[in-house]
């Protein structure tokens, strides 16, 4: 058996009963990867030499220790947007391939403060842009439990890793759906924080009124550790939320009894596949013989979230990529002779073709003359698909839906055509744009024998909730206990 | 019948400093069209009285005391620069 079929809190048991050591749990990692990375492709980046040497600092700490926090020791993969100093960061784009960070992300500091170890650098869709990880410039992650099928994005390098035991838990990031949607296609658990509670420092920002950064995990029990040790308020990023972080393991208490469930009947409906919505059925059967209480509602405004996402995110986009323009860092063209052709030629080399059709269309919906008919407009929609949430959340605690319409789809299925990939994202990006937290943790599998997710979304900061309900119907099935056989 | 021209899209592409191909105005063209087309559903709400959302939380300005603190070193900023000299970055020249 895999040391990561255990949970950390298992794990720290163990450490500390010198059973095992952090050598041993890195050795797991390296191990792992070495056997089946030619198939995964989870990684983009290994920083093995530096895992070992820190494995033996904390092995050391150890033998006089007694004090050591929750994760001390546990090896994490970092998605590849995150800067990590002296760790190359590319955001899987040939405009950033040789980039050396200079300074630490605030969650990577974080990791330092629990002394987690930090194994590799992981896949995505570049700048996080997709849904599958073929956006990549650099490879596409397999699913592991079909490697003919994608493993979700954009943060589907993190999602892979852990299922397919290659590290203990990972962090993704998530903007429309890019942890919950690959942590449900590749059968784990993945949480969206509500916007502001994980400060942004150090992400590479793609859109930023939407960007969380957020945990990957097997179990919800290591979810709720992550979060704690990555959230809270932040000097350096301004819309960090300037709250006490909650014990988030403390809210794992196993009671539903009474809880006040919504199921959207827009989240079960048209473009919701038959597998999917029977899983949720199957689901709620689960929570309400705990004792929760479940009724349809509505969330009139879902079906105009897609196009208000496209809009916004690709807005914000064209803002934020124009930093790299071959000045400071990254890739700079050979080819140009004055320094507005050394911007373009810089940029039409460096970025991959979903990426430049999102710098167009958002530039396109920010120019003069288009803004209010396309920008603002998209805006004021937010404003409704936000109140659609609200109204809900005044009589209930918990929302419940699907994570995606279907289980994961094939390699290369869905590459011509931008808008039937947009649409995998349908139930995960309402979340983005109300600022709320969402979860999905594994409840199926379809005929393809790919995994299912349930998602559940809960208020403005009460991830707490979420965790105690996700938990509670973790522990009444065994969806976590099957492992892909690679 | 493409309701954006090819003019707009060159347009839009030197606004986003990116250098295009003639094949690539063609496809940005289509899909931007498609995707232009798709996003006006939204003009099936009426929201003449709904106030944009540009961010979610309840928020205004974050202040925090002007102290002074030392800045990155010169040598580690300009290391990932892909031309510097003299603790300077090199570009081609702005003034013709």
């Amino acid at each position: 058996m895999s040391l990561f079929e255990q949970k950390v809190s298992e794990l720290h048991e163990r450490l500390h009963k010198k059973e095992i050591s952090v050598t041993d749990l890195v050795n797991e990692s390296y191990k792992r990867i070495g056997e089946v990375e030619g198939k995964v492709k989870a990684f983009l980046t290994l920083d093995e030499e530096n895992a070992r040497t820190q494995a033996k600092i904390l092995d050391d700490q150890l033998v006089n220790g007694g004090n050591e926090g929750a994760l001390f020791g546990m090896p994490i993969g970092v998605k590849d947007n995150i800067v990590t100093k002296n760790l190359r960061t590319t955001c899987a784009s040939k405009i950033l391939e040789n980039f050396d960070p200079i300074y630490d992300a605030t969650v990577v500091q974080k990791l330092q403060k629990a002394e987690t170890v930090t194994i590799g650098k992981l896949n995505m869709d570049e700048f996080a842009m997709g849904s599958s990880n073929e956006n990549s410039a650099y490879q596409a992650t397999r699913n592991p439990w079909n490697t003919d099928y994608v493993p979700g994005g954009s943060s589907g390098g993190s999602a892979a890793s852990v299922a397919s035991g290659e590290v203990l838990f990972s962090l993704g990031s998530d903007t429309g759906g890019s942890i919950r949607q690959p942590a449900a296609y590749c059968g784990v658990v993945g949480l969206k924080p509500t916007y502001g509670r994980v400060s942004r420092y150090g992400l590479v920002a793609f859109a930023s009124s939407l960007d969380q950064i957020g945990p990957v995990t097997r179990t919800v029990e290591d979810n709720a550790y992550l979060l704690e040790a990555i959230s809270g308020v932040d000097p350096m990023d301004s819309t960090s939320a300037n709250l006490d972080v909650p014990n988030f393991v403390n809210s794992l208490t196993g009671d539903v009894r009474g809880l006040k469930i919504a199921v959207p009947k827009e989240y079960l409906g048209e473009g919701v596949g038959e597998e999917a919505r029977n899983s949720v059925l199957e689901a709620l059967k689960v929570l309400e013989g705990l004792g929760a209480e479940w009724e349809e509602v509505s969330l009139p405004h879902s079906k105009y979230a897609l196009a208000a996402y496209y809009l916004l995110s690709s807005s914000e986009a064209s803002a934020n990529l124009s930093r790299f323009d071959g000045v400071r860092f990254g890739h700079r063209t050979d080819n140009a002779e004055t320094l507005i052709e050394m911007y373009k030629q810089t940029r039409a080399e460096g970025f991959g073709d979903e990426v430049k059709r999102r710098i167009m269309l958002g530039t396109f919906s920010l120019s003069s003359g288009y803004y209010d008919a396309y920008y603002k407009k998209a805006q004021k929609v937010r404003t409704l698909i936000k109140r659609d949430f609200e109204d809900v959340f005044e009589k209930y605690d918990l929302i419940v839906g699907p994570t995606t319409p279907t289980p994961a789809f094939k390699i290369g299925e869905k590459m011509d055509d931008p808008l039937t990939m947009y649409a995998n994202d349908i139930l995960t990006i309402p979340v983005n744009l109300a600022g709320v937290p969402g979860i999905s943790v594994p409840c199926g599998f379809g005929a393809n024998g790919l995994p299912l997710g349930l998602q559940m979304i809960g208020k403005h900061f009460d991830e707490s909730t979420i965790y105690r309900a996700a938990h509670a119907f973790e522990q009444a099935t065994d969806f976590h206990k099957q492992f892909p056989k690679l | 019948m493409s309701r954006i021209s090819m003019e707009q899209v060159k347009h839009v592409a030197h606004l986003a400093r990116l250098a295009i191909t003639e094949e690539e105005a063609k496809q940005f063209q289509h899909q931007l069209d498609q995707m232009i087309s798709f996003a006006e559903q939204l003009n099936e709400l009426d929201t003449d009285q709904v106030n944009p959302t540009s961010h979610v939380l309840d928020m205004k300005n974050v202040m925090r005391e002007d102290v002074a603190k030392p800045g990155l070193p010169v040598e580690e900023v300009v290391k990932n620069a892909p031309d510097s000299k003299e603790g300077y970055i090199r570009v081609p020249s702005i003034i013709e």
